[in-house]
């Protein structure tokens, strides 16, 4: 019953999804007072009826309900709650799912919005409406998660081993919040384009709404990146592989429309690009969605493949990216130009790196869907690997962060370029001899080495040198007031670039010193890794709640003091008989050591991979600087103040 | 000016262009290359009667449908009632391969839910499966008099596809 | 006549960064393009020895040995039509196991042994690699036509 409840509840939210869609706008276009006036309530109510609909799913996990085809296929009555609970994102029709309630929630939030003009609020939501209502459809015709196994099933088939972690609990959930929540930043840019209104006000209103998106997409990268790093026994964190490029090309243009948004809020201008950038991210995200879910890429997220629904998210693609480039051809040649600024500028700053961050995300891209090209022209097949990407985004970015330093100091319009050179000059060289002596001194002297220790200290002392000129001619006692008065989109500002430098440091560290060896082992044997000394102990059975396991006791040891006893485990689960590699690591802020089973070449020796990876704590780190960096400016007070002018 | 502004819908329009073909080329779309070539030679113990053995030349003759199965298969379990309702109109012998499997299970599997199948067969090697190229179960392949693969129907087959894709290509086979 | 000054600067900028863009691309494609091949393609000759590629197919029935170091393994990639003897050093991937589907990373030697960097295997109980699987098939297509 219960499940038939939910089926009902997403029926009725594809029909208010209808409605929002079409009433509001129509309403708009004719100044309809009490059409208008439906916007807001039914935004509300298709969250309800969607979240009713999750939560009727969750149900049929929680309860071991197998006669639900979704239920049987991934979950088990042997796993733990909470995995069961997650199993409801664990595949395509629930992730879907999710998908569509972060969407009616970001609309939701939306209609509680009370800075907005009512027409602008009306079309908004409506435009928000039509998404969903096209995705509902999707979900209800190609993936239903609701759909009856009968007779049911007395056991389910498990949920996916990988995804028994809890990494996995809240990396989609974040990911799609992400993804999902560039919806308004679209809307606010389609509903801009229909109103031919897009002033200061109109950035300022979109500005909250893209950097709490952008900030979930960051934490759930984040989250997805050490997942992949425990989970996947390897000790990878980044594999540029086409799921994961799928949610980098949202965030790099999320991070170019942040900071064109800026523009437009200050200077006015820069107008047309941020549209495009705010169609742009919403598209790749939709993208992302459909090289996923069409299963044209294969990787390791590729769950269930079914062209029917790759043709159908392809046509919602065109529908909503055509129709919105379409709409912008035809309204963007009528926006005036905003304010004039000289080629030494924070403009110019800004700029340059959008436009670079473009052309890094278009290479991204072509990385990625490079195969499939090569795919439909011929019958060779190949892939882009790992290095492609990493030969191309290191010089790419570099001028990036560059310019990242630089801008902060740049006023608005004109800046003399020799004051600013005056200014930098210094803790440019500093920093390029500290790095030149860093890379040196512990041994990553290559040039990526010294690259990017020189730009991690140089962003770090910038930014040093960024507060002391907030500070400059304030007494010592009245600094802290001095502080506190500095707004909070500036403090944003200045975490997240220090998260840049923090990144950076962890990434050079890892890529120049890590080290790993694999290495057969009786019980009793050592090996010698990067000045630790491992010795297996012992192999011990042991069992959990859906799985068996053998589990290696390793003693690590640091000349002769015990460091830590590492558990790494090989998991056989017992439903689908799968098997799972459980890394086990000391984690450490300088360094993790990371040890994996591998199998059992004789019946008395096993296949160790001990890993040394140091720094690389500091990659993830700084990304959650970039997250808190975007929680501040989301927060910032002025984005929360009701302006009178834009409220008549 | 307005040509400018074009530009990101042209490039888009090449995209969806792209991945529009990039779907007709799905990998998982090709065509089996057995299609209308004569189907794998095999001689399996059957489920039922493991000591006796059937073969290919045993079907020789009629037009038949062998459905690759396995009780372990979730998927399997949604093809299973559309299979049974379809075998009650008796239109044709319907082979169960069950593939890669333990006896006993099977058993059990057919006890619980019903047998749709004529006859089932045992590929506990899972060799013969992989002669006909099964990359997934559940599949279904429909072969003709000469014993010619003439359709083959991978993932779980549902009432509309058994009605309108699978059907037609059966009365075609029988009408011959 | 500034304005049109800066617009020729901007324009210039973006048209050398694209340049230097793409230039990197496709230096980094010649690099980093891996072809995929099968056993059949390699038996014939078609591959350049030296060049990294990926190889698909089936691991051989008791094709599988391990050397005294632990680590060492060999074993063959079939297509059904053709094999590859391979050679790998390093912890094989959890679903590795004979008679099912794999795709090694890695170039020929002189020997015609394929030494492999890295092996990828299936990631469930009833997915093979679509490369390993396209390489069976396109192998069964072959040998039906030789027939």
């Amino acid at each position: 019953m219960i499940p038939e409840l939910g089926h009902f509840a997403l029926i009725l939210a594809l029909a208010i999804a209808l409605a929002l869609g079409v009433l509001p706008l129509w309403g708009a276009a004719r100044g309809d007072a009490a059409l208008l006036g439906i916007a807001r309530p039914a935004a509300r109510l298709q969250f309800a009826l969607v979240a009713g609909a999750f939560a009727c799913l969750a149900w049929a996990f929680a309860e071991n309900d197998f006669s639900v085809t979704y239920v049987a296929q991934h979950s088990n009555s042997h796993l733990p709650l909470i995995y069961r609970l997650t199993a409801v994102w664990g595949s395509h029709e629930g992730s879907l799912l999710l998908w569509g309630l972060m969407l009616t929630g970001w609309t939701a939030a939306v209609s509680f919005s009370r800075r907005l003009p009512e027409v602008f609020a009306a079309r908004v939501l409506g435009v928000l409406g039509l998404v969903n209502a096209g995705f509902l459809t999707f979900l209800l015709f190609t993936s239903n998660p609701f759909i009856r196994l009968l007779p049911g099933a007395a056991e389910g088939n498990d949920l996916n081993p990988l995804l028994q972690d809890p990494g996995m609990v809240a990396h989609p959930p974040l990911l799609y919040m992400g993804y999902v929540g560039f919806s308004v930043a679209f809307a606010f840019a389609i509903a801009a384009l229909l109103e031919g209104r897009f002033d200061a006000a109109w950035a300022r209103q979109s500005r909250p709404w893209t950097l709490t998106a952008w900030l979930f997409l960051t934490l759930g990268i984040t989250l997805g990146s050490g997942w992949a790093y425990y989970e996947l026994g390897w000790g990878g964190w980044w594999f540029w592989d086409p799921v994961e490029n799928a949610s980098f090309i949202p965030w790099l243009l999320g991070t170019a429309l942040i900071h064109s948004l800026a523009v437009t809020e200050k200077r006015g201008a820069f107008k047309g690009w941020t549209i495009l950038l705010a169609i742009g991210a919403f598209s790749a995200s939709l993208l992302g969605t459909f090289l996923v879910r069409s299963g044209v890429l294969t990787s390791v997220h590729a769950f269930a493949a079914d062209p029917s629904r790759g043709v159908f998210i392809l046509a919602l693609l065109v529908a909503v990216i055509g129709s919105s480039l379409l709409l912008y051809a035809w309204r963007v040649p009528r926006l005036e130009g905003g304010g004039l600024f000289s080629d030494v500028s924070r403009e110019t700053a800004l700029l340059i790196n959008n436009v670079l961050l473009a052309v890094v995300t278009a290479t991204v891209l072509l990385g990625t869907l490079y195969p499939l090209l090569i795919d439909v022209l011929g019958t060779t097949k190949l892939s882009v690997g790992p290095p492609y990407f990493e030969v191309v985004f290191v010089p790419l970015m570099t001028p990036v962060v560059v310019v990242m330093v630089v801008a902060p100091f740049l006023r608005w319009k004109r800046h003399a370029l020799p004051a600013i050179v005056r200014q930098l000059w210094l803790p440019f060289a500093a920093s390029l001899v500290i790095g030149l002596a860093g890379a040196w001194g512990v041994g990553v002297f290559s040039v990526r080495g010294v690259l990017g220790l020189s730009l991690a200290t140089w962003v770090f002392l910038a930014s040093l040198q960024l507060l002391q000129q907030r500070l400059r001619g304030t007494p010592a006692a009245s600094a802290v007031s001095r502080l506190a008065d500095i707004p909070a989109a500036w403090w944003g500002m200045w975490l997240a670039h220090i998260g840049i430098g923090v990144f950076i440091v962890g990434v050079t560290f890892v890529k120049g010193l890590e080290q790993n060896a694999d290495v057969a082992m009786k019980v009793g044997d050592s090996a010698q890794l990067a000045g630790y000394r491992f010795t297996l102990q012992g192999i011990d059975e042991i069992s959990g709640p859906n799985y068996t396991a053998i589990q290696g006791r390793v003693q690590l040891w640091r000349g002769n003091q015990l460091v830590s006893m590492l558990t790494p485990q090989k998991r056989v689960y017992t439903a689908n008989n799968m098997q799972m590699t459980e890394a086990s690591i000391d984690a450490g802020l300088f360094r993790d050591v990371y040890v994996s089973l591998g199998d059992a070449p004789t019946p008395d020796a096993w296949v160790l991979r001990l890993y040394y990876k140091p720094f690389v704590r500091w990659i993830w780190a700084g990304c959650l600087l970039m997250a808190l960096g975007g929680l501040c400016a989301a927060l910032d007070s002025r984005y929360r103040k009701r302006n009178k002018s834009e409220a008549a | 000016m307005k040509l400018k502004a074009l530009i990101p819908l042209i490039v888009f329009v090449a995209l969806a262009i792209l991945l529009g073909w990039s779907l007709r080329h799905d990998p998982r779309l090709i065509p089996s290359p057995l299609i209308n070539k004569p189907a794998p030679e095999f001689a399996l113990p059957v489920l039922h009667q493991p000591d006796t053995q059937m073969t290919l030349a045993d079907m020789r003759g009629k037009v038949w449908l062998l459905n690759v199965w396995a009780s372990w298969c979730v998927s399997c379990r949604d093809e299973h009632p559309v299979l049974l309702e379809f075998s009650k109109r008796q239109l044709i012998p319907i082979i169960g391969l069950d593939y890669k499997d333990k006896r006993d299970d099977a058993l059990a599997w057919l006890n619980q839910f019903g047998d749709p199948y004529t006859n089932s067969i045992m590929d506990t090697a899972g060799r013969v499966g992989i002669d006909f190229g099964v990359y997934g179960v559940p599949e279904t392949f429909l072969i003709d008099k000469q014993g010619r693969i003439r359709y083959k129907f991978t993932g779980p087959l549902n009432a509309d596809s058994l009605e309108h894709v699978l059907l037609p290509h059966i009365k075609e086979l029988q009408g011959a | 006549m500034k304005a049109r000054h800066k617009r020729f600067l901007l324009i210039g900028i973006c048209m050398a960064l694209l340049a230097g863009a793409t230039a990197l691309v496709l230096f980094a494609f010649n690099d980093n393009l891996m072809l995929f091949h099968t056993p059949s393609e390699v038996a014939a000759g078609k591959v350049p020895q030296g060049r990294a590629f990926k190889l698909g197919g089936m691991v051989l029935k008791g094709s599988f040995s391990r050397e005294a170091d632990g680590i060492t393994t060999h074993f063959t990639l079939t297509d059904t039509a053709q094999n590859v003897p391979v050679l790998f050093r390093g912890a094989l991937p959890d679903l590795f196991k004979e008679g099912k589907g794999a795709v090694a990373e890695g170039s020929l030697d002189a020997q015609g042994v394929f030494v492999a960097t890295t092996i990828l295997a299936k990631h469930d109980e009833n997915y093979m690699p679509p490369p390993a699987r396209d390489a069976i098939d396109k192998a069964h297509a072959t040998e039906r036509t030789l027939k």
